[in-house]
């Protein structure tokens, strides 16, 4: 009796389970962890709206993303930084189409540190990060950091520097940002989402290096602007290219990406740190969707186009509770242009 | 085995196909090829494992040939990787997590075979397997929040100021790095040591322990001179599956270490092991290069474990050797 249930039971999951994946399309997505909380979000809700479309997506970091959409192993892929020319090559190399950028929402680092008896917010200069970073500002009462905190009484005392261990866009934006600012940052170390640091304690993931901070007196280090917004970890104000110090906020990064709007290569491929403006945040960064230019099935290749046309617009009011910055209108409206491409 | 199944052959005048069958229909064929094909899989696996990062790692393996054990620098900007920080790392985290376990585990080990009651050695049995079990993120937090601050606060100050002379305790007290590395490690792998060292203590003959009482010796000599000698094979096999693991170990390490690729003689630096730079950079690797050198260096924590586990067993082939001369 039991065993005649159960085999009822299996035969009717079973037909349940293939009915179900014949009515659904399926996309599969991969990349980026730093923009999954709102694309979980976003592909959960698309789903709510159009039932038959179901997008799934592994947060396996942008390397692996680049690496698998690359490979034709997964319809799009998600990355942090975009993909250099050789990457784009290599990908058109392979599939004999181009693959293309779709910003979807912006993030910002932010600088945070930990120095007994000092409680007031600091400003920090791009000279004194690079300084920091490069282990030529050693001590916290060095002039380069003192002149712009006038009345802070900072200590005598070394500064360990944090940085991330695992390989992160974060850090992407992070070293793009003392590349463009420090000439000798760009020479001798230069950006990558995992870099050979000069100096300073690696810390795993944003939890990993807030830890080291907290625990280690007269630290310092950088975190992803969400993830200092949703502890309320406390951060500096960071120097930005029109001579303004700017504590990072939503608006700040936004202000960021408008300013690079004007110069936006069509391609979307844009570094938005050190960006012009008076109010722009200059630790800023698009994250892309990694789209192929050449969809072999036109079902998906219409979902997909769809996804994004949502995505930027519509899509976009859910961002700021996740404490992501919008995109602003300017680029919105290149992207609807640019999904056009999608053949 | 072999044995007998050559007896029936030669018993059997009939043909060979039905004493086949018999056996087959007895099990024992069967019981036979299965396990066979249990064993086997095991070497498979391990070929299987050394020939695909033997085959992921053709680019470092031709671009930088033996200087990859030798290279200070991993810079992924430049493409330049070495492995010597990482190698050094995981060999000395390991080091020092086995002069802390292995006399702390043995003696516990002595004193729930040997002298406590029966009772309180099985429950504390029991909560030895249950630490054995706790997953290694959890020795990490553990690391983070309590032997951090610790070491920093107390431990690295004391030593440095009684033991300060010696290059291994100086420089800046952090709180991370290759002692507090060793020592989250240590804690990790006594679970192991004791289980295994009580299992072996406990199966020696009681021939042996009242034969020393009866020549006159008191408990702890019987215990020291003869149990332990007599178990010492087995014991040494429980310190090798420590030393397994504490290479291998990879959450809790890369919490506590400090992520820095330095070599320094100083065990307060912060560090760098193998088993955590691949878990760190594998998902962001980009480029081919980077990615194969992560991948040889999996390679090279294989290699590495093998050698040590080869130096294992001559050890205690050698030491079997000797005691069964002086027998």
């Amino acid at each position: 009796m039991l065993r005649k249930l159960s085999a009822l039971l299996v035969v009717a999951l079973a037909t349940a389970v293939s009915l179900y994946s014949q009515g659904n399309l399926l996309i599969n997505g991969a990349g980026a962890t730093f923009p999954y909380p709102i694309y979980s979000k976003w592909f959960d809700e698309y789903h709510k709206a159009h039932g038959n479309i179901q997008i799934n997506y592994q947060s396996v970091g942008s390397g692996a993303g680049i690496k698998q959409v690359t490979e034709g192993t997964v319809d799009f892929g998600a990355s942090d930084g975009p993909m250099n020319d050789e990457q784009m090559k290599a990908y058109q190399d392979k599939h004999g189409s181009a693959i293309l950028h779709f910003p979807t929402v912006l993030g910002a680092d932010v600088p945070t540190y930990n120095i007994p008896g000092v409680s007031a917010p600091l400003n920090f200069t791009p000279e004194a990060l690079a300084g920091i970073f490069l282990g030529r500002i050693t001590k916290w009462n060095d002039p380069a950091i003192a002149a712009a905190n006038k009345g802070v009484n900072l200590p005598n005392s070394d500064i360990v520097v944090v940085h991330r261990s695992d390989g992160s866009g974060t850090t992407y934006i992070w070293t793009d940002y003392l590349s463009k600012v420090s000439d000798d940052w760009k020479n001798k170390v230069g950006k990558g989402t995992s870099i050979n640091w000069p100096v300073g304690l690696g810390g795993k993931g944003n939890e990993g290096v807030t830890g080291l901070i907290k625990q280690t007196p007269n630290s310092m280090g950088y975190v992803e602007l969400i993830y200092a917004a949703q502890n309320n970890i406390p951060y500096g104000s960071v120097k930005n290219a029109s001579g303004a110090f700017v504590k990072a906020d939503l608006a700040g990064v936004s202000a960021a990406a408008a300013g690079a709007a004007k110069t936006m290569p069509d391609d979307f491929r844009v570094s938005i740190t050190n960006a012009p403006g008076k109010g722009a945040y200059p630790i800023s960064s698009f994250t892309w969707l990694l789209i192929p230019a050449k969809f072999s099935d036109a079902a998906k290749r219409d979902a997909m186009k769809d996804f994004i046309k949502w995505a930027v617009t519509d899509g976009q009011s859910a961002v700021e509770a996740l404490s992501y910055a919008k995109l602003p209108k300017e680029v919105v409206a290149k992207e609807l242009k640019a999904i056009g491409q999608i053949q | 085995m072999a044995a007998t199944t050559t007896t029936v052959h030669g018993a059997g005048p009939i043909a060979g196909s039905r004493s086949f069958l018999d056996r087959l229909r007895d099990g024992d064929e069967i019981a036979r090829l299965v396990t066979f094909v249990f064993a086997g899989a095991v070497v498979l696996i391990t070929c299987l494992l050394v020939f695909e990062l033997w085959r992921g790692s053709v680019l470092p393996r031709h671009k930088f040939g033996f200087d990859f054990f030798f290279t200070r620098v991993w810079d992924p900007n430049s493409g330049d990787f070495g492995a010597l920080p990482f190698i050094y790392g995981t060999l000395v985290t390991a080091a020092v997590s086995l002069v802390i376990a292995v006399p702390l585990g043995i003696g516990a080990a002595i004193f729930l075979a040997e002298l406590a009651p029966a009772r309180v050695s099985d429950t504390l049995q029991f909560f030895i397997d249950l630490l054995a079990a706790v997953p290694s993120v959890i020795y990490g937090v553990l690391g983070v929040f309590i032997v951090i601050p610790m070491m920093r606060q107390y431990i690295q100050p004391a030593l440095k100021s009684s033991l300060g002379f010696l290059p291994f305790f100086s420089g800046p007290a952090y709180g991370i790095g290759f002692l507090t590395a060793g020592i989250v490690l240590a804690i990790m792998v006594i679970p192991y040591i004791i289980s295994v060292s009580r299992e072996v203590l406990l199966s020696v003959p009681r021939d042996q322990r009242e034969a020393a009482l009866a020549l006159g010796s008191t408990r702890w000599e019987s215990t020291w001179r003869v149990v332990v000698p007599f178990a010492r094979t087995g014991i040494m096999g429980s310190i090798f599956l420590a030393l397994a693991r504490a290479l291998g170990e990879t959450m809790a390490v890369t919490m506590v270490i400090g992520n820095t690729p330095t070599i320094s003689t100083s065990l307060f630096s912060p560090g760098y092991s193998i088993a955590a730079v691949i878990a760190n950079e594998f998902t962001e690797a980009t480029g081919d290069l980077y990615l194969q050198s992560l991948i040889e260096l999996g390679l090279v924590l294989f290699l590495l474990t093998f050698i040590l586990n080869g130096l294992a067993r001559i050890l205690i082939v050698t030491t079997s050797q000797r005691s069964g001369g002086a027998h």
